[in-house]
């Protein structure tokens, strides 16, 4: 016997072409639509995971732009302005604070990397508390300075890849002409970590002619109160405060504007699949007509036909809708560095992560479209009398 | 619904008016007849006299615009009741079979299929039974897998009797049946159905120009200006 689902089937593939423009139309919103979802919730994740691996909940620095102090530091460039190095000590004893560790951030010319020089930056950070900062750091090779004055160096994973550098190597410092020993080499850890070259804090600031620090980095207490530490932090002169959950707060503000269009764009692609699932299944009725005509002879219901026709449309959005959330899944990388490339700030690791609830998800949206899509030409269908059929033969 | 032996339809002063006003076409105009299990009648007559708008009454595709109508005793039509589209087809997929000049196959369903196709909307208890018994009466047995487009016009016809079969209808009700078919054709299937009438009892009522095929009905009903004559 044959069911309504097989017949449902054989009709839609009675006009193949027609069909697959359509499948096309469902594929490609799914996929935006899937991929713009995924990315929703990985860019936080990311950027959470980044702010996470800071080690240091907050940063204290010189007046400036904060965020672009932040972002300069995520992206491990240099701070702006310089401050003391006895302030640390003054933070350290405030009672929400944890640990503190002083950073120096800086960057030097160096006219061999890339076509027309760039910029190299180094990270001088304290021995002594910087590696407790940052606990879940692994080395690939290697590990930390033997002291607080040695010149030697450690390598993010990306950055001792790029300028194929092995532990043992000696690095040239641009315009200061200082060599330092690659001495550790970290793991890869998803974060910008993974492009830093980090130097003791005394041989940098050595190297730079620097008693100063650029950045103060505060662990927090656990339950700590961050607005009364926040408000301490501003009674210091001169300084900068950025919290991280603030910074956090406007990179997801600026990049919901983004989303906030890019998703109209995928509501827009949606409608349009929307129209073409509609057209099809309606020009499918109306050149069926007879044969409905003739169903509804043998006993269909006006229901049979609307669940009929309804089948046809269920079929084409779900198929379509796998296929289309399937290419997302295959090309989420691509689809990353796409991201990547648009977008002024990106976190390490995954931007577009999808994972099987936010497949479902999006495959419920897509049917649930497509049904709604379906409703009118499966009405119209169902509405379709016996005699028009046979009127209808000429 | 079974219907006993004796009449199984009941006509009176059915009349059908299409369209309103100075364009109102009376299609058919204050017929009465019984139809009694087991005959099958022919009804002939020119184009535009209003034997397919009849048959149509009959076979409960639309309603009359007034006039009674009774099926097996039970009334159907009339005293101004008008059935919605439920209701008929309710009393279509119990009761009446339906063959037309355009076979109304599915093209990408094979004849096993087109002829199992109603049982997916509605099917008698025993009725998937069927479908291998009749393709096999109606000698499509061998061509149960193949497409519409693979067979001839006149086996095409043949799914479609069998469709109309499948679910032991007592009443066919066939307009025009061989309107597309060569003379040749047009003789298989009159036998096809002059076969059933006499094995199994089946009723028939069919609609033609063709006044060959018209003479295999044991009654034969003339119509002109929407009225019916018997022969």
């Amino acid at each position: 016997m044959i069911s309504k689902f097989q017949i449902a089937l054989k009709n839609l593939l009675r006009k193949k072409a027609r069909t697959l423009l359509t499948l096309v139309g469902i594929i490609l919103s799914s996929w935006v639509l899937v991929s713009l979802l995924g990315f929703n919730r990985g860019y936080e994740k990311a950027l959470n995971r980044d702010i996470d691996n800071m080690g240091y909940q907050v940063m204290v620095m010189a007046k400036g732009c904060p965020y672009e102090a932040a972002t300069m530091m995520l992206q491990g460039g240099a701070g702006l302005r310089y401050i003391e190095e006895n302030v640390a000590k003054s933070i350290e004893t405030m009672p929400e604070v944890d640990k503190v560790t002083p950073i120096l951030m800086q960057a030097f010319f160096d006219p061999n990397k890339g076509d027309g020089g760039g910029i190299a930056g180094y990270f001088g950070v304290d021995l002594d508390t910087f590696p407790g900062m940052k606990p879940f750091l692994r080395f690939h090779k290697g590990g930390w300075f033997r002291n607080a004055t040695a010149d030697e160096a450690v390598m993010g994973y990306e950055a001792a890849e790029l300028e194929q550098r092995e532990v043992g190597d000696l690095i040239l410092v641009p315009e200061k002409n200082v060599q330092l020993q690659v001495v550790g080499i970290l793991q890869r850890t998803g974060t910008q970590d993974d492009g830093t070259i980090f130097v003791p804090l005394k041989t940098l600031q050595r190297i730079s002619n620097l008693d100063k620090i650029t950045t103060i980095g505060i662990k927090v207490k656990k339950d700590a109160d961050m607005t009364r530490l926040e408000n301490a932090l501003y009674q210091l002169p001169d300084m900068q405060v950025v919290s991280f959950s603030q910074v956090k707060q406007t990179i997801m503000k600026l990049i919901a504007t983004a989303r906030v269009m890019v998703l109209s764009i995928a509501v827009i692609a949606l409608l349009i699949a929307m129209v073409g699932v509609v057209n099809t299944v309606l020009m499918s009725v109306l050149e069926r007509k007879h044969e409905i005509g003739i169903l509804k002879t043998m006993g269909a219901m006006p229901g049979d036909i609307f669940r009929l026709v309804w089948t046809e449309t269920l079929l084409l959005c779900a198929c379509g809708g796998l296929a289309g959330i399937g290419l997302a899944l295959v090309f989420a990388r691509l689809s990353d560095l796409l991201v990547r490339r648009v977008l002024p700030y990106a976190p390490g690791g995954e931007l577009v992560a999808i994972d099987f609830r936010l497949a479902f998800l999006t495959l419920l949206i897509i049917v649930a479209v497509g049904l709604l899509s379906g409703v009118y030409p499966a009405w119209k269908a169902g509405r379709v009398r016996p005699l028009d059929s046979i009127r209808g033969e000429g | 619904m079974t219907i006993p032996n004796g009449v199984s339809l009941e006509a009176r002063g059915l009349t059908r008016i299409y369209g309103r006003g100075s364009e109102e076409v009376r299609a058919l105009d204050g017929v009465s007849l019984e139809i009694r299990k087991g005959e099958f009648v022919s009804f002939m007559g020119p184009s535009g006299s209003g034997k397919t708008t009849l048959v149509n009454l009959l076979g409960c595709l639309e309603n009359p615009t007034s006039g009674d109508l009774h099926l097996a005793g039970r009334p159907i039509f009339g005293n101004g009741n008008v059935l919605g589209e439920r209701d008929l087809t309710r009393i279509r997929r119990e009761v009446f079979g339906y063959i037309f000049q355009n076979f109304y196959l599915i093209p990408t369903l094979t004849v096993r299929e087109n002829v199992a196709l109603p049982l997916a909307f509605y099917a008698k208890p025993g009725a998937d039974m069927e479908v291998d018994r009749i393709l096999e009466r109606l000698g499509m047995k061998h061509r149960m897998d193949h497409l519409p487009g693979q067979i001839s016009g006149g086996e095409m016809q043949r799914v479609a009797i069998a469709r109309a079969l499948v679910n032991r209808p007592e009443i066919l009700l066939a307009d025009e049946p061989t309107g597309n078919l060569d003379t040749k054709r047009t003789g298989e299937i009159g036998e096809i159905l002059q076969d059933l009438n006499r094995s199994t009892g089946l009723t028939i009522l069919m609609v033609t120009h063709n006044p060959e095929l018209g003479r295999l009905g044991g009654r034969h009903i003339e119509m002109r200006d929407g009225q019916a004559y018997e022969l």
